[in-house]
């Protein structure tokens, strides 16, 4: 009854990626096992001996119906009873399922250890892996689809593991265990059950197929639902400032009663399977009373086995039905797993570079130099067309143009969060593909515009701008960047937590933090995209301040959207459309008739008043 | 429960209809056993054909109706809990629309979706369970009275096994319930550092600190871990038991049994029979105990909806006498208006303030000064705490939101945008013409913008649609205010995303329109000086009004100007 599945985790606004599916339906469940194995060293080992446990764990289940046939059978001779054959019969089984217990429990030890071995190794390749990918690979439209490889398809794989995994073995080993002990009592019994259980295969699977179709319209009804709800929240003030309320009322209680005759169509199904397989059952346990002693006499069939047949019937259907339950459950953990192995699978475009091939970035301010670099996403059109440079070491270079003019790009390439199609980037002489990570990490730093801050302290989010920082590093980089006043005028200073993304914290502190965080990497090239995004007046100045210490012997490549950061420059590069089409300094290129002189005018205009 | 009586009732009815014929089916299975199986095979040709088929038909018979009176169980109890959830979410959307503005203060918006959404799903998963409860209890009477009619020592069996498995299957889940709630926790903890980590990858890239993520993520993987298997040993160490449990039950049966065959105290069949009892009774006794692991979660959610359900909807002028007080005018006067939040920190400070019609007047005032808590009072989105505001001489209070909606239009700070067309947006329930549409377009300058979208105005927006950006939806917000035609506008810095030079052209294209009334916080010179007067709102009161050059003279608002000034992009 809980509707907690994948799909419930992925959340609104990701895709259901339909696709993954068929691409399991033409694969099939076993090359998803084996592909799966190769990646999973943790499920190969002692896979054997859990295979022979699981063999005796059905076969343990077998000894009730046995001993009742052998009792009913031997246990009576003309009108007595032989109590002493019975008790040791009866008590030897006791003993055997006594046993079978402890075996049981062995094995389903080792089988979670296992699945949860597997699981743990699979999340953190798997979520490595997904670091290890460039940034092109990292839309924000993918956030939530790659998070879900990590979180719910794991997940998937996980309660599969714990309900589905263990059912499929332990059910498919008693059907065939009680098949077998069938067909050693009557071959023709055997062959009667069968027969009345055949067609419910395919009824069950085409009631599974139907119940699925049903569940899946439910979730969309469920989707819609709560996607009015959300709305009407969300845009509570516009829905009574603007008379909507009756409105909006109308179309939560039509979609409300939507989803309500949507679940009552799926309870049809939900009424109808169970129950089914039970008839059947009944069915086959009628047929074989009937013909077992019609004709049982000529198919030498004894009354103990006969009685031990319905019992075995019995124990035919429930696995059945769990099986039929489980699925829909493997079908999810399935593509979960697919999908999985496909993030693995995907190439990693920014190779780090082999350990001969590293080449050391000199120290202090260094010069950018871009070679012919072009560049384009995956499979999309080119975004950067033969982009060349040469900024000196220490200058300050403002990059002004339109969204989509490329200026963005230009900057992620300088701080390798991809690398260029083609042509190239050097960094004080050394071209980036053979510097370190670590050098990397040390010497380049991107200051990105959205300010994304982890959920912890304010201290700790800065100490993530270098490796092995101490409280007093910290502290001397906001005393560097002038901002000793702004971190004491915080709640709890450097302990104030800044909450989800740093949402606690404006968008102005969030870019303070962000700055002492690259203060504190002491970097060589410095890379900024301003936010777009309005800030506060006074955090404003305090951050035009902080930029200006951090600036100082380092050289800074600004992505520019305000045209008072291009003013301060040394030079301006302005791109349009994938080409830097004016670069020079701000002086010259704000009276040389191009487009910098344009926007620089209209910016004028509309910002400076008349008073100054 | 008792507000879909007939939906029980079915349930009720299913349910021991279900607990008849499982108990009928092991008594026609005994007697087959005892009258057609044992002769028939023990003594060839003793049974009449017509017998055999009597048999069959019986057997088929009863577990015929068994299988029906299943589904019919599970088709009421189902839909039951389907009216129950129905029943709650209209009663909570309800509530939604109609509670005070600080119910929503209170509450993050994914609390208010997971009342009406999880909550309602957890709270009435207790339902069938319990409808289930009652099946089963009836169950086992009808059980343990056949037994008894059979012979006591069986019943003692029956009485002796099934509460073992009861208890067994209590003691487990309580033992398992906190770790499996721990993993849980856990699940939810490494969700939460993947999906942090992951929508911060830039950051994380920017950083170097992929290996300390992966690090991160391994820590609490590793917890995860842990605790899954503790339950899982856990479920290793009863799993086993509670299975075998029914068939050693059978065994002892058996031996019994036999030895009471031997004394002549019961038939072979009568065994068949007690035993086929036990091998159908074990699994509603286990699933009972696997379903009732939700109690106490169901519990908690049933409190959250009540703590919903609860709260009193906002006062509501009744809407005809609303209507019909709306005035003519639109002159706006504070009185002595104070607003405070519920812990008592006052946001409005008896203010006082007058907007005559016509008027363009700009509200400034550094962050947290109460612009926005004036515009929403303005709007009747809230009451004051005390002090009075009218529109044309008539009290905000008396004409509610509905009838404040016909005066004004207030365009907020976050611009909300409805899933659906951009026609539906601007004209909400009211029949638009095409001109009238491309009037207010361009009069925010958003018709360049529309045209180039896919399908024009009748392009979708929003999540399933073409995402627009700020600014542009800050246009359209302000072009649904225009096609109102109201008599006060009110914009709440809702042109901060637009660029300077549209958001001059909007202004001046608002401006021109004689008659209109224009309140505009603002935080930009241009937008400022626009205005005909300017009144400087600092700690809930107007403390200076007059023109933009006027102001310049009095200290605190020069200094909001030049960092105005200052901070312009």
């Amino acid at each position: 009854m809980t509707s907690f599945d994948g799909h419930d985790v992925l959340g609104p606004g990701d895709e259901p990626e339909p696709r993954a599916l068929d691409d399991i339906a033409g694969a099939g469940a076993l090359s998803v096992l084996r592909r799966g194995m190769a990646a999973s060293p943790e499920l190969r080992a002692g896979l054997s001996l859990s295979a022979l446990m699981t063999l005796s764990v059905a076969g343990g289940r077998l000894i009730v119906p046995l001993v009742i046939q052998f009792v009913l059978d031997r246990g009576f001779v003309g009108g007595a009873v032989r109590f002493g054959l019975v008790v040791i019969a009866a008590g030897g089984a006791l003993l055997l399922t006594v046993a079978s217990i402890f075996v049981s429990q062995i094995v389903y030890r080792r089988l979670v250890g296992v699945a949860e071995a597997v699981l743990l190794g699979l999340r953190l390749r798997t979520f490595a892996h997904l670091h290890r990918l460039s940034l092109a690979e990292h839309t924000s439209a993918k956030t939530g689809v790659l998070t879900a490889r990590v979180t719910s398809d794991v997940e998937a794989l996980a309660k599969f593991a714990q309900w589905g995994a263990i059912s499929w073995i332990v059910n498919s080993v008693q059907i065939v265990g009680v098949i077998v002990v069938m067909a050693v009592y009557s071959w023709q019994l055997t062959l009667v059950t069968l027969v009345v259980h055949l067609p419910l295969l395919p009824v069950l699977r085409d009631m599974q197929r139907r119940q699925l179709r049903a569940y899946d319209i439910l979730r969309t009804r469920v989707g819609e639902t709560m996607g009015v709800v959300a709305e009407t929240v969300h845009g509570l003030e516009v829905v009574r400032t603007y008379g909507q309320r009756e409105a909006v009322r109308g179309r939560l209680h039509k979609v409300i009663d939507s989803q309500y005759r949507q679940q009552m169509r799926a309870a049809r199904y939900f009424s109808l399977v169970l129950p089914s397989t039970d008839i059947f059952g009944v069915a086959a346990v009628a047929a074989v009373i009937g013909s077992g002693v019609y004709w049982g006499t000529g198919w030498g069939v004894t009354s103990g086995e006969l009685v031990a047949f319905v019992f075995l019937v019995n124990m035919l259907v429930t696995p059945i039905t769990s099986l039929g339950e489980t699925l829909d459950q493997t079908q999810t953990a399935l593509a979960g797993w697919w999908k999985i192995l496909n993030v693995l699978d995907t190439e990693v475009e920014v190779a780090e570079p082999s350990a001969g091939d590293v080449r050391p970035l000199p120290v202090g301010a260094l010069a950018v130099v871009a070679e012919d670099v072009e560049f384009s996403y995956r499979g999309s059109d080119r975004v950067l067309h033969g982009i060349d440079v040469d900024l000196e070491a220490g200058s300050s270079v403002a990059v002004v143009g339109e969204t989509g003019s490329g200026k963005t790009t230009f900057a992620m390439l300088l701080a390798r969060l991809a690398d260029p199609t083609s042509g190239r980037v050097l960094l004080g002489g050394v071209d980036l593909r053979s510097v370190s990570a670590e050098d990397r990490r040390g010497s380049v730093r991107m200051v990105p515009q959205d300010g994304f801050l982890f959920d912890t302290t304010v201290g700790n989010n800065i100490r993530f701008g270098r490796t092995g920082a101490t409280d007093s590093d910290v502290e001397d980089a906001v005393a560097e960047l002038g901002l000793g006043s702004w971190v004491s005028g915080l709640p709890l200073g450097l302990e104030t937590r800044v909450g989800e993304r740093g949402s606690s914290l404006s968008v102005g502190e969030r870019q303070l933090v962000a700055l002492v965080r690259a203060q504190l990497a002491d970097p060589g090239l410095l890379i900024l995209d301003e936010a777009t995004s309005a800030v506060d007046p006074e955090t404003e100045q305090t951050l035009e301040r902080a930029l200006e210490h951090l600036a100082e012997g380092r050289t800074t490549v600004s992505v520019a959207h305000r045209l008072s950061t291009a003013e301060r420059s040394d030079t301006v590069l302005v791109f349009d459309r994938g080409l830097i089409v004016e670069r020079g300094p701000h002086a010259e290129l704000a009276v040389a008739g191009g487009i910098y002189e344009g926007l620089y005018a209209s910016w004028l205009g509309n910002t400076r008043s008349q008073s100054s | 429960m008792r507000a879909h009586p007939w939906a029980h009732a079915g349930g009720i009815t299913g349910g021991t209809a279900f607990a008849t014929t499982v108990v009928g089916f092991t008594i026609v299975v005994g007697r087959v056993t005892d009258d057609v199986i044992i002769p028939g095979l023990d003594d060839p040709g003793s049974v009449a054909g017509r017998d055999i088929w009597v048999a069959v038909a019986l057997v088929a018979l009863v577990g015929l109706v068994r299988g029906l009176s299943v589904m019919v169980r599970r088709f009421f109890n189902f839909m039951g809990a389907m009216l129950t959830q129905r029943t709650w979410r209209l009663a909570i959307v309800d509530r939604y629309l109609d509670a005070p503005l600080n119910f929503y203060r209170s509450r993050s918006v994914g609390e208010l979706l997971a009342h009406a959404d999880a909550d309602i799903e957890a709270a009435s998963s207790m339902l069938m369970p319990l409808a289930f409860a009652v099946t089963v209890v009836v169950l086992v009477v009808l059980a343990v009275a056949s037994l008894l009619i059979v012979h006591p020592l069986f019943a003692l069996v029956a009485l002796l096994l099934f509460p073992t498995l009861a208890v067994l299957n209590q003691i487990y889940t309580r033992a398992v319930e906190a770790p499996a709630a721990r993993a849980q926790a856990m699940i939810g903890l490494v969700s939460g550092i993947a999906h942090e980590s992951l929508e911060g990858v830039l950051v994380v890239k920017t950083l170097g600190r992929e290996a300390a993520e992966v690090e991160r993520l391994s820590e609490a993987s590793e917890e995860l871990r842990r605790e899954r298997l503790a339950v899982g040993d856990l479920r290793a160490r009863f799993d086993p038991i509670l299975y075998s449990l029914p068939g050693i039950g059978v065994l002892v049966l058996l031996l019994l049994g036999v030895w009471l065959v031997g004394r002549g105290a019961v038939t072979i069949g009568e065994v068949v029979q007690a035993m086929t009892l036990f091998g159908i009774l074990w699994l509603p006794v286990q699933i009972l105990g696997f379903l009732f692991q939700e109690m106490p979660r169901s519990v908690v959610a049933m409190d959250r909806i009540d703590g919903v359900l609860g709260v009193e909807p906002e006062h509501r002028p009744d809407p005809n006498l609303a209507m019909s007080a709306v005035p003519e005018s639109v002159e706006v006067q504070f009185q002595d208006v104070t607003y405070a939040y519920p812990d008592g920190t006052r946001v409005l400070d008896e203010l006082s303030l007058s907007i005559a019609p016509g008027e363009v007047v700009a509200l400034v005032g550094a962050t947290g000064s109460g612009k926005s808590t004036i515009v929403a009072l303005l709007s009747g989105l809230m009451p004051v705490s005390s002090g009075r505001i009218s529109i044309g001489g008539v009290d905000v209070a008396d004409l509610g939101p509905d009838g404040v909606a016909q005066l004004v239009a207030p365009v907020l700070q976050e611009t909300f945008l409805f899933a659906d067309t951009i026609r539906a947006n601007l004209a909400l329930d009211v029949d638009v013409s095409d001109n009238e549409l491309r009037r207010v377009l361009r009069l925010v300058a958003a018709e360049g913008f529309v045209d180039e979208l896919p399908d024009g105005p009748e392009t979708i927006i929003g999540e399933r649609g073409v995402t627009l950006s700020g600014g542009q939806r800050q246009r359209l917000a302000i072009a649904r205010a225009l096609l109102r035609r109201p008599h006060l506008m009110v914009l709440d810095d809702a042109t901060s995303a637009v660029d300077p030079v549209v958001e001059a052209a909007i202004l001046d294209n608002l401006r021109a329109h004689r008659g209109r009334t224009l309140l505009v916080v603002a935080h930009r010179l241009a937008t400022i000086r626009l205005a005909d007067r300017v009144l400087l709102l600092e700690d809930g009161r107007i403390t200076a009004e007059g023109s933009h050059e006027q102001l310049l003279g009095v200290p605190g608002y020069a200094a909001l100007a030049r960092a105005y000034e200052e901070a312009t992009p």
